[in-house]
C-alpha cells in the first residue's frame, strides 16, 4: 500500500519536474513580453530529439547533451528575432497565432529531417533502480529531480543576484520605465527566449531515457506545462514550479488509482476548474486594467 | 448588406452554379465538397475570432461532438440521422454555454485556454470510449436520410452543401450588419467603450460563441455522413489549429475571407501531395508569414489595395 503510494508519488514528481521546467519557460517569456509561447513544447521535443541524434552520430555524451541544449536556445533566439520582434506591438491574438505557427514549423522540420520514428537516449547512469521502502526509484528520476532543482536554484540566483537578471525582472514589471533607465528591452526579450528554450530542452533531454521521444511529443508536453503555469499563476516563477509538480502528481495518482486511460485528460479538466474558480492561479498577481 | 457584399455573394453563387459544368472528375468534386464543409465551419469560427475578438483553440472538439453524435445515436440507439444532428448541435451549444458563461466574464484570452482544454478533453473521451466510438480506429456512419430523401451521391451532397454555404454566407453578411453585429464589432474595437454605450458585452460574446460551436457541430455531422466513416482525429488539436489558420489566412472579420481561406487551405494538402510530410511545416510557415506580412489576411488586404487603386 505504502510502496504503491510512494511509487506513484515518485513518478508524479519526476514528470512534474519536467512540467515545471516547461512552465518556467512559459513564465519567462510571458513576463518579458506578455506572449504566451505555444512553441514552448517544441523546445522540449527538440532537446530530446537532438540529444538522440547527436549521440547516434557518435558525439560523446556530454558534448551531445550540451549541444542539445544550445541548439534549441539558438532556435529560441531566431524565433524571437524573426517572428516576435517584427510584430512586437501586435495584439495578443496575433502573437498567439504566430507562436502556434512557429511550433508547427519546428515540428514539421523535425518530422521531415528525423522522421516519425521513436528515439531514445540511454539513462545517464545506467538502468539500475534503487529500492526505497518497497518502491523502486530509477536513477534517471534522481537525475531529473536533481538537475531540475539545480536549474531552478540557478534561475533564482540569476534573477535575484545578477545585474542581467535584475534587468530582466525590471522589464517584466514595467517595460517603459526599464527602457528609461537604460535597459535594452529588446535584448531582454531575446535572452528570455534563449533561456526558456534552454530550460525546455533540458527537460526534454532529462525525460527522454524514461519516456522515449518522437517528433510530436512537444504538443502534449507543452500544453501540460502551460496548464502548470496557469495553475501556478501565469507569470509567477515559484508558482510555475509548484504548478508543474502538482500537475505531475495529480496525473500520476489519477493514472494509479482511477484510470490510466484518462490521465492525459486530468491537466485539462484542471485548467477548466482553475479558470472557473480561481482564474489568477495559486500565486498569480492581481491585475487591474487601465482604460 | 452593402453593394460589395451583394456583388460578392452573386459571384460566389455564379461560381457554384457554373462549377458542375466544369468539374467532371470525382476527385475534384470530393475536394470541392470538403472545401464547402470547411468554409461553413470557418464562417462560424470567424464570427467568434474576427468579430468578437476571442480565439477558440478547441473548435475541432465541437466538430467531433457533431460527427460522433451522428455516428453513435443512429447506430447504437436507433435515432433518425436528422434528430442525431440536432441533438449533437444542442448538446454542443449547452456545453459551450456552460464553459463560456463564467470564462467570458474574465478579460483577456482566457477563452483560448478554456477551449484548448475542452477540445482536448473531448478528443480523449472520444478515443477512450471505444465501446461507443470505436476508439482510435473510428466507426462507420449511416447515410443521411430526412423526410424520405437519402443523400448518397456526391452530386446530391454538392447541391445540399451549395445551399447551406450560400445560406451561411447570406446569414453572416446580414448578421454583421444587424444591431447584433454592430455590437460585436464595437466590443472588438474597445470592450470598455462598447460597455459604456450599453452593449451587454458578456452576453454577446457568449451568444456568438455558442452559435459558432453549434455551427461546427452541425458541420461535423455533415462531414461524418458525407465520408461515411469517422475517427476521433477529427476532434484533435491540430485540426483546431487548421481551422484557425483558415480564418487568419482568409482574413479575420471578413465573411468572404473565410471562404477564401477555407478553399485555399483545403486545397493546399492536395497541392503538396507529392511532398509527403511537408504539410505541418508549410501550414506553420503560412500562418507565421501571414501574421507578419498581412495581419489582416488575404481578402481584406487585397480589398484595401484594390480600393486605393480604383
Amino acid at each position: 500500500m505504502l510502496a504503491q503510494f510512494l511509487q506513484f508519488l515518485l513518478s508524479g514528481l519526476t514528470v512534474g519536474a519536467i512540467y515545471a521546467l516547461v512552465a518556467l519557460g512559459f513564465t519567462l517569456i510571458f513576463n518579458a513580453s506578455n506572449v504566451i509561447n505555444f512553441a514552448q513544447g517544441e523546445f522540449v521535443m527538440l532537446g530530446g530529439m537532438l540529444a538522440a541524434y547527436f549521440l547516434r552520430s557518435g558525439l560523446p555524451m556530454p558534448v551531445a547533451l550540451a549541444l542539445a541544449v544550445l541548439v534549441p536556445a539558438a532556435v529560441g533566439v531566431l524565433m524571437e528575432k524573426l517572428t516576435i520582434e517584427p510584430v512586437k506591438n501586435a495584439d495578443v491574438l496575433t502573437l498567439i497565432i504566430i507562436t502556434l505557427g512557429v511550433s508547427m514549423i519546428i515540428r514539421g522540420a523535425i518530422q521531415i529531417w528525423l522522421g516519425k520514428g521513436t528515439y531514445s537516449i540511454p539513462a545517464f547512469s545506467g538502468d539500475t533502480a534503487i529500492p526505497v521502502l518497497g518502491a523502486m526509484i530509477a536513477t534517471q528520476s534522481l537525475w531529473v529531480l536533481g538537475l531540475t532543482a539545480v536549474a531552478v536554484l540557478a534561475l533564482w540566483y540569476f534573477f535575484n543576484r545578477t545585474l542581467t537578471g535584475k534587468a530582466m525582472l525590471a522589464t517584466s514589471f514595467n517595460r517603459v520605465a526599464s527602457e528609461l533607465v537604460g535597459i535594452n528591452t529588446n535584448w531582454v526579450l531575446c535572452m528570455s527566449f534563449a533561456l526558456s528554450a534552454a530550460l525546455g530542452a533540458l527537460g526534454g533531454i532529462l525525460i527522454t531515457p524514461i519516456t522515449l521521444t518522437t517528433f510530436d511529443v512537444g504538443i502534449m508536453l507543452g500544453l501540460k506545462g502551460f496548464v502548470a503555469a496557469v495553475l501556478g499563476g501565469m507569470g509567477n516563477g515559484l508558482g510555475a514550479v509548484i504548478g508543474g509538480l502538482l500537475v505531475g502528481l495529480i496525473e500520476a495518482f489519477t493514472a494509479g488509482y482511477i484510470s490510466s486511460a484518462y490521465k492525459d485528460a486530468v491537466p485539462f479538466v484542471l485548467i477548466l476548474l482553475i479558470l472557473f474558480f480561481m482564474p489568477r492561479g495559486l500565486l498569480g498577481a492581481k491585475v487591474t486594467d487601465r482604460v | 448588406m452593402n453593394r460589395s457584399a451583394r456583388i460578392g455573394l452573386s459571384i460566389v453563387l455564379a461560381v457554384l452554379l457554373v462549377l458542375p459544368f466544369v468539374v467532371t472528375n470525382s476527385f475534384y468534386l470530393d475536394l470541392i465538397i470538403r472545401m464547402q464543409i470547411n468554409a461553413i465551419i470557418v464562417l462560424g469560427l470567424n464570427l467568434l475570432v474576427g468579430f468578437a475578438g476571442q480565439i477558440s483553440l478547441g473548435h475541432a472538439g465541437f466538430v467531433g461532438i457533431g460527427a460522433f453524435a451522428s455516428a453513435i445515436l443512429p447506430t447504437h440507439f436507433g435515432w433518425s440521422p436528422l434528430a442525431a444532428l440536432v441533438a449533437g448541435a444542442v448538446f454542443t451549444g449547452i456545453l459551450a454555454l456552460i464553459v463560456a458563461r463564467p470564462i467570458l466574464k474574465l478579460k483577456g484570452q482566457y477563452l483560448a485556454m478554456a477551449t484548448l482544454g475542452l477540445g482536448i478533453i473531448i478528443n480523449i473521451v472520444l478515443r477512450n470510449e471505444s465501446q461507443y466510438t470505436g476508439g482510435p480506429d473510428g466507426m462507420p456512419v449511416p447515410t443521411l436520410e430526412a423526410f424520405g430523401l437519402s443523400i448518397t451521391s456526391d452530386w446530391q451532397w454538392y447541391w445540399l452543401l451549395t445551399a447551406m454555404l450560400v445560406f451561411s454566407l447570406w446569414a453572416s453578411l446580414n448578421l454583421i450588419d444587424s444591431p447584433f453585429g454592430r455590437a460585436l464589432r464595437a466590443l472588438h474595437g474597445s470592450e470598455i467603450a462598447a460597455k459604456v454605450t450599453g452593449v451587454d458585452v458578456v452576453r454577446y460574446k457568449v451568444v456568438i460563441f455558442v452559435l459558432s460551436a453549434a455551427c461546427a457541430s452541425i458541420m461535423g455531422s455533415i462531414t461524418a455522413h458525407y465520408i461515411g466513416f469517422i475517427t476521433p482525429s477529427v476532434s484533435d488539436f491540430p485540426h483546431s489549429i487548421e481551422l484557425l489558420t483558415m480564418v487568419v489566412v482568409g482574413g479575420m472579420a471578413s465573411v468572404f475571407g473565410s471562404l477564401v481561406g477555407a478553399v485555399l487551405l483545403t486545397g493546399l494538402p492536395q497541392a503538396l501531395a507529392s511532398f509527403d510530410g511537408w504539410e505541418t511545416l508549410v501550414f506553420g510557415a503560412i500562418l507565421v508569414g501571414c501574421m507578419i506580412f498581412m495581419p489582416k489576411g488575404l481578402v481584406p488586404t487585397l480589398a484595401a489595395k484594390f480600393r486605393k487603386q480604383g
